[in-house]
């Protein structure tokens, strides 16, 4: 973002990438892979590089307000000092901090998560999936995220992006509103569980792998590491893959 | 006689009145004991909801069996109100059936009607009865309910059987008594849809004999719905009520959103930019605290979400926490909420005002392990039929757990304080953050 500035130009939108996406070696490739749709369909996207921080999302779900709120400062500070209107991100509870609780303090910032992104990218048919490409025939089911679909009611969008696969959709019996978590948010993610009788990923991943589904599209770098863990706990990691959507898109293009 | 009756019945009328009132208003008083919240805004919105949540009962209907019986006995209950209309008038004024002759045919019509419902009502409860007691469905028959919750719920099924078979014999017995002599004071009427066939069930019994049974039904109903009436501010019944006003104030905002404290906010900005404080920082007068350590923190919302809960389960069932094994319950947040707040309640009418018990919602009620274990998937706030949001209550204990007794399992810690100096919740330098681009 700050060679575009330097160079007074203004990118068409801001690609936010997250901190899962950032260090996470699995998330790291849905970043890759992303940002190589966004190159083939020409569009001009910046990233805020080493200017961007985490959102704070797992600092408030922990309670801590504090830290929240000095990262939400320092964010903002430094997205309205680049002026920017429109933030693309693949990680749903970035999406949900920008879109639900930055503006209250002085964010304001058209956003959209990726599936969502993507979608629109089909729909205008800059993005053109290759005719019998890698999942051709392919049983997929897909995971809601939390903070994607409960959380802003976005269930469709990442839907439409599937079907536009030529592949079969299983659901599983816990989806949309009904869709159970994969036991990351809350900032869960960043502790052990608490004691119980199992895990809660390998309780969601049981249920993606009743489906038959080979593939488990999810649209969260954290489900996806959560659902991945689940499918080796059942030792099934290799005729089942966990996929983010960009990933699949990616390789059909 | 009649006037003794009349006496009896407004006495019974005023004391059950009087005391439901009474216990109403101090609910009122402690719901009130939460922190202010504004949930004016946005009215339109808000009358749909209650419309299409409390009356409709919306979400009720993604369990389409229990949705139904619920519909028979809510329905029921509500529509057979208007025939207590014509009871407590008839018990006041020292009447019987004191609409019959004003309404002619539709009078009988009508009491078909409610017969009908009564029955649906009796058939609804006596099936929730064999799911709780018999077929056990899990929800229903989890530990948390044991003692008084799974008593009251019984209670109250077998009341309302009660009360309706009641209803239904009366009618019997006052269906076999008209047109016979000695009998003047039942009017007659074009025959009820349920009760006049069983009437023949009485043929032997004698006009006085049958009075008795009329008058005994007709006392014990009318003294039941009374019972029942300034019962239910004890039990999770009061949701009959409560809903209404908890659909009206229930969250408008997404569902992800989690409410911003501006308090904090605003210490943030003054520490970053301190010419913007102002010159004598005010202080947030009453609440001290920044997250809530007892019911008296919560906003009158979440203590509203107390009183209306149902204790159905819903939540729970669907909660990814609790169905994994782990101590949190999202039905029990909200019981144990009630729970310590009737207790502050009790206090305060003790006390005259709040005398400190030594106890509070965190630890006494909900412990750590519970308020830890939620992954803020909000699936108990989508689930809940009467609009009710646990996950706010967990997130303000969790708030008082973290910022007011730096409260907070070693990992967290580590994580915070990564976020702080690293920018990421993981030990990463903040330099490598574009590194993937190499990858
Ligand atoms: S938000 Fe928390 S309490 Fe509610 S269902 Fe999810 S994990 Fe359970
Ligand atoms: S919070 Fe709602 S879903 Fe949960 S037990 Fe109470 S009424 Fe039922």
């Amino acid at each position: 973002m700050a060679e575009y500035a330097a160079n007074g130009e203004t990118p068409e939108v801001l690609f936010w990438v997250g901190c899962a996406g950032s260090f996470d070696q699995r998330a790291q490739k849905i970043t890759r892979a992303f940002t190589q749709i966004l190159d083939k369909v020409g569009i001009k996207f910046a990233i805020l590089g080493k200017e961007e921080m985490c959102t704070g999302d797992p600092a408030r779900r922990a309670g801590n307000e504090f830290l929240f709120q000095m990262m939400a400062y320092n964010n903002i500070a430094t997205l309205n000092g680049y002026g920017i209107k429109k933030v693309v991100t693949i990680c749903p509870h970035c999406f949900n901090i920008f879109k639900n609780e930055y503006p209250a303090l002085g964010g304001n910032y058209e956003v959209m998560h990726h599936t969502t992104f993507l979608q629109q990218l089909i729909n205008d048919g800059k993005v053109k999936l290759k005719d019998g490409g890698a999942f051709k025939g392919k049983k997929i089911t897909y995971h809601d995220s939390c903070y994607l679909g409960r959380g802003n009611g976005i269930y469709e969008a990442p839907r439409e992006v599937l079907q536009a696969f030529d592949t079969e959709l299983i659901e599983m019996k816990r989806c949309r509103s009904n869709g159970m978590c994969c036991g990351a948010g809350g900032a869960q993610m960043f502790k052990e569980e608490e004691p119980g009788a199992t895990r809660i990923n390998f309780e969601r991943a049981e249920q993606a792998l009743e489906t038959g589904a080979t593939i488990i599209a999810a649209n969260c770098p954290f489900c996806t590491t959560m659902l991945t863990d689940g499918v080796k706990n059942k030792e099934k990691e290799d005729s089942v893959k966990v996929m983010d959507i960009a990933e699949m898109v990616a390789m059909s293009i | 006689m009649h006037l003794v009756q009349q006496i009896l019945f407004i006495i019974l009328a005023v004391t059950a009145i009087y005391l439901f009132s009474k216990k109403v208003i101090e609910m009122r008083r402690n719901i009130l004991l939460g922190r202010d919240e504004d949930l004016n805004d946005n009215k339109g919105q808000r009358w749909k909801n209650m419309v299409l949540l409390a009356l409709g009962q919306k979400k009720m209907f993604k369990r389409p069996t229990p949705a139904i019986l619920h519909l028979f006995v809510y329905a029921g209950f509500i529509i057979i109100n208007v025939e207590i209309l014509e009871i407590f008038l008839d018990g006041a004024l020292g009447m019987h059936r004191l609409f019959a002759p004003m309404l002619g045919g539709l009078y009988a019509f009508l009491i078909g009607f409610f017969e009908i419902l009564a029955a649906l009502v009796l058939i609804g409860c006596v099936i929730f009865l064999i799911r709780r007691n018999i077929t056990k469905v899990k929800r229903l028959t989890m530990k948390e309910l044991d003692g008084w919750p799974r008593n009251d719920a019984n209670l109250i099924l077998v009341t309302e059987v009660i009360l309706m078979s009641l209803f239904l014999i009366m009618n019997t017995a006052d269906q076999a008594l008209q047109g016979q002599v000695g009998a003047e004071h039942y009017s007659t009427t074009d025959p009820f849809w349920i009760t006049a066939h069983f009437k023949n069930i009485f043929s032997g019994l004698s006009v006085p004999a049958l009075i008795a049974i009329e008058r005994v039904c007709w006392w014990l109903h009318i003294i039941g719905v009374f019972a029942f009436l300034n019962y239910l501010p004890y039990s999770k019944h009061f949701h009959i009520l409560l809903a209404f006003p908890n659909a009206y104030y229930s969250k408008l905002m997404p569902q992800g959103e989690m409410k911003n404290m501006p308090v904090i906010q605003n210490e943030v900005l003054y520490m970053m930019e301190p010419d913007k404080a102002p010159p004598t920082p005010t202080e947030p007068a009453e609440h001290k605290n920044f997250g809530a350590k007892d019911v008296t923190d919560l906003s009158w919302k979440n203590l509203l979400d107390a009183y209306s809960c149902t204790e159905c389960g819903r939540c729970t069932s669907v909660c990814p926490a609790n169905m994994t094994g782990k101590k949190l319950s999202p039905r029990k947040i909200m019981m144990d909420t009630r729970d310590r707040l009737e207790e502050v309640g009790n206090n305060i009418n003790t006390n005259k005002e709040f005398k400190p018990d030594g106890k509070q919602l965190i630890n006494d009620y909900i412990t750590v392990e519970e308020l830890r274990a939620c992954t803020s998937c909000q699936a108990c706030v989508e689930e809940c039929p009467v609009m009710i949001d646990p996950l706010s209550i967990i997130i303000q204990l969790r708030r008082s757990l973290v910022m007011d007794d730096s409260n907070a399992p070693q990992e967290w810690n580590l994580m915070f304080g990564n976020i702080e100096n690293n920018m990421a919740p993981w030990k990463f330098s903040s330099d490598d953050r574009d590194a993937w681009v190499n990858g």
